[in-house]
């Protein structure tokens, strides 16, 4: 009964971040385009798939908030407070990598990125060359959101003032933007953006607030939150680096 | 049979975190999970959802998204041309009022920044305002997007519009007070939602591939990545703006009072 009642509640959830788009593009339909949708699209496909994305939102966010959150979240308090420093870092990196395979946002630009690269001409136009890059340009990001959260923890551990690596994490970009092959920039930037997103933003705030709390002397706003800019910074700059190397 | 693919992709996407997961509790913690039932449900329920939302994602946010940039970048929806005459980029108006519309409003709603506005009010002892913080935030969101829009249909190179906004992100970061900062940056994660985001990519992408002369390679990308950086820019511009007036009033009065 309290899972129905749970699951209507995100359900209205998923609606609610729906609608805003639905209104806006329905009223551009309606009131500015004015014309009948192109035969390439099919208002009942558009509907259905609708349907699916609020379903699935719904169903992968109570399906996190009963297993991965509380699970992750324990096991993030539990090395704050406890555990050696070879294995935090261990955890944290493990934890940022894993949460960001399976974060969706990631995929869908994934996805996009490896068509768009294959019809430009940058890799073989096949269904196998357009997987193999989606999947390494997600493990590269995942691995730079890994070492994010471990930077950022052991930053948490030493106190270094967190606007210095920022900064420092920007002119790293920068330098690197201006050597890496134009094609892979915006890639790269986009990729930054994505990784802060549903499955990540709350296990890897959980530690950084575990930490902070277990440390004396540290504030847990500030030091919860250093985790996640960093993991927006520092898949620029592994994809640039990437890019770099050969694709 | 498409979403048996997809259910097999996705356990493959899930399988490296509920590995890590479970690992680290059982071989490092050495400890039991609680309610280990309730969180197996949980992980089945993450994989039929991720799929379900790939399966969504394919047949209606990317096609919503790119028939937007399709039809009101289309020839017979712009104004008429005159003979010879080549295209103004404000010929593309409409383009970025829907990037405008679609930034702000799927922003100012947006639940976790509702919620985050109403504790940084508190924090700030009154001197930030939380519905003037929202709509900061919807603003920066909404002024990336457009600001993208804008670029691809211009042709520019995204690097200077990146790295101009890093620059003052950088001044913006050593200026302002200290305790909205980490507020700023996380309101840049925060306007990139898991629905917006394809819809948003798919509109550059969109965009780059009909307006002639641009490539989706070259110039299809960076709307999420200006739609990040704009939300810093104008919280923590809203928050110098709020310091500053704060630190005016009182001066005011110790001018006026001897007077009186």
């Amino acid at each position: 009964m309290d899972f129905a009642f749970s699951l209507i509640r995100q359900m209205r959830d998923s609606l609610r971040d729906l609608a805003p788009v639905v209104l806006v593009i329905g009223f551009f339909q309606l009131v500015v385009i004015q014309q009948p949708l192109p035969t390439s699209v099919d208002l009942v496909d558009l509907i259905t798939g609708l349907v699916f994305v609020v379903i699935g939102l719904t169903l992968f966010i109570q399906g996190l908030q009963l297993g991965l959150f509380p699970v992750g979240e324990g096991l993030a308090e539990a090395f704050a407070r406890k555990g050696s420093i070879s294995w935090l870092l261990l955890f944290s990196f493990a934890l940022g990598f894993g949460s960001t395979v399976a974060e969706p946002a990631l995929i869908a630009v994934a996805a996009k990125a490896s068509e768009v690269v294959a019809e430009g001409g940058l890799i073989a136009n096949t269904p196998e060359m357009q997987d193999d890059f989606a999947f390494k340009l997600r493990m590269v990001v995942a691995a730079s959101v890994g070492t994010a959260v471990m930077l950022g923890v052991i930053r948490i551990l030493k106190g270094w003032p967190l606007h210095f690596m920022i900064i420092g994490g920007y002119v790293i970009v920068l330098l690197l933007t201006l050597v890496a092959p134009s094609e892979i920039v915006g890639i790269a930037y986009d990729s930054g953006g994505v990784t802060t997103s549903t499955i990540t933003v709350p296990l890897v705030t959980a530690l950084g607030v575990g930490l902070a709390t277990a440390i004396k002397g540290r504030n847990p706003m500030l030091d919860g939150f250093g985790l996640i800019a960093f993991a927006s910074v520092m898949p620029i700059i592994f994809v640039l680096a990437y890019g770099l190397l050969g694709i | 049979m498409q979403f048996v693919t997809i259910l097999f992709d996705t356990l493959l996407d899930i399988i490296p975190i509920a590995a890590i997961i479970f690992g680290f509790q059982y071989l490092v913690i050495r400890k039991k999970v609680k309610r280990l039932p309730q969180v197996l449900v949980g992980f089945l329920l993450v994989l039929l959802g991720l799929s379900f939302f790939l399966l969504g994602l394919e047949q209606a946010l990317f096609p919503m998204g790119n028939l937007m940039a399709e039809q009101l970048s289309s020839e017979s929806f712009l104004p008429e041309l005159a003979e010879n005459a080549q295209r103004h980029w404000s010929d593309y108006y409409w383009i970025y009022i829907f990037a405008f519309a679609i930034g702000a409003s799927t922003t100012i709603a947006e639940p976790s920044l509702i919620a985050v506005s109403i504790k940084a009010g508190e924090i700030s002892g009154g001197t930030i305002n939380p519905f003037m913080l929202r709509i900061s935030v919807a603003l920066g969101m909404a002024f990336g997007i457009t600001l993208g829009t804008w670029r691809i249909v211009m042709g520019l190179p995204l690097q200077w519009l990146v790295l101009g906004a890093y620059i003052l992100v950088i001044i913006q970061t050593l200026r302002s007070p200290k305790s909205i900062i980490p507020l700023a940056f996380d309101s840049g994660g925060v306007t990139t939602s898991t629905i917006t985001v394809p819809i948003i990519a798919a509109l550059g992408l969109g965009l780059a591939s009909s307006i002639p002369g641009r490539s989706p390679v070259m110039d299809g990308f960076g709307m999420i990545a200006l739609a990040c950086l704009f939300p810093i820019i104008t919280v923590m511009g809203y928050a110098q703006l709020a310091e500053w007036l704060e630190k005016r009033k009182p001066k005011k009065e110790t001018t006026v009072s001897p007077d009186c």
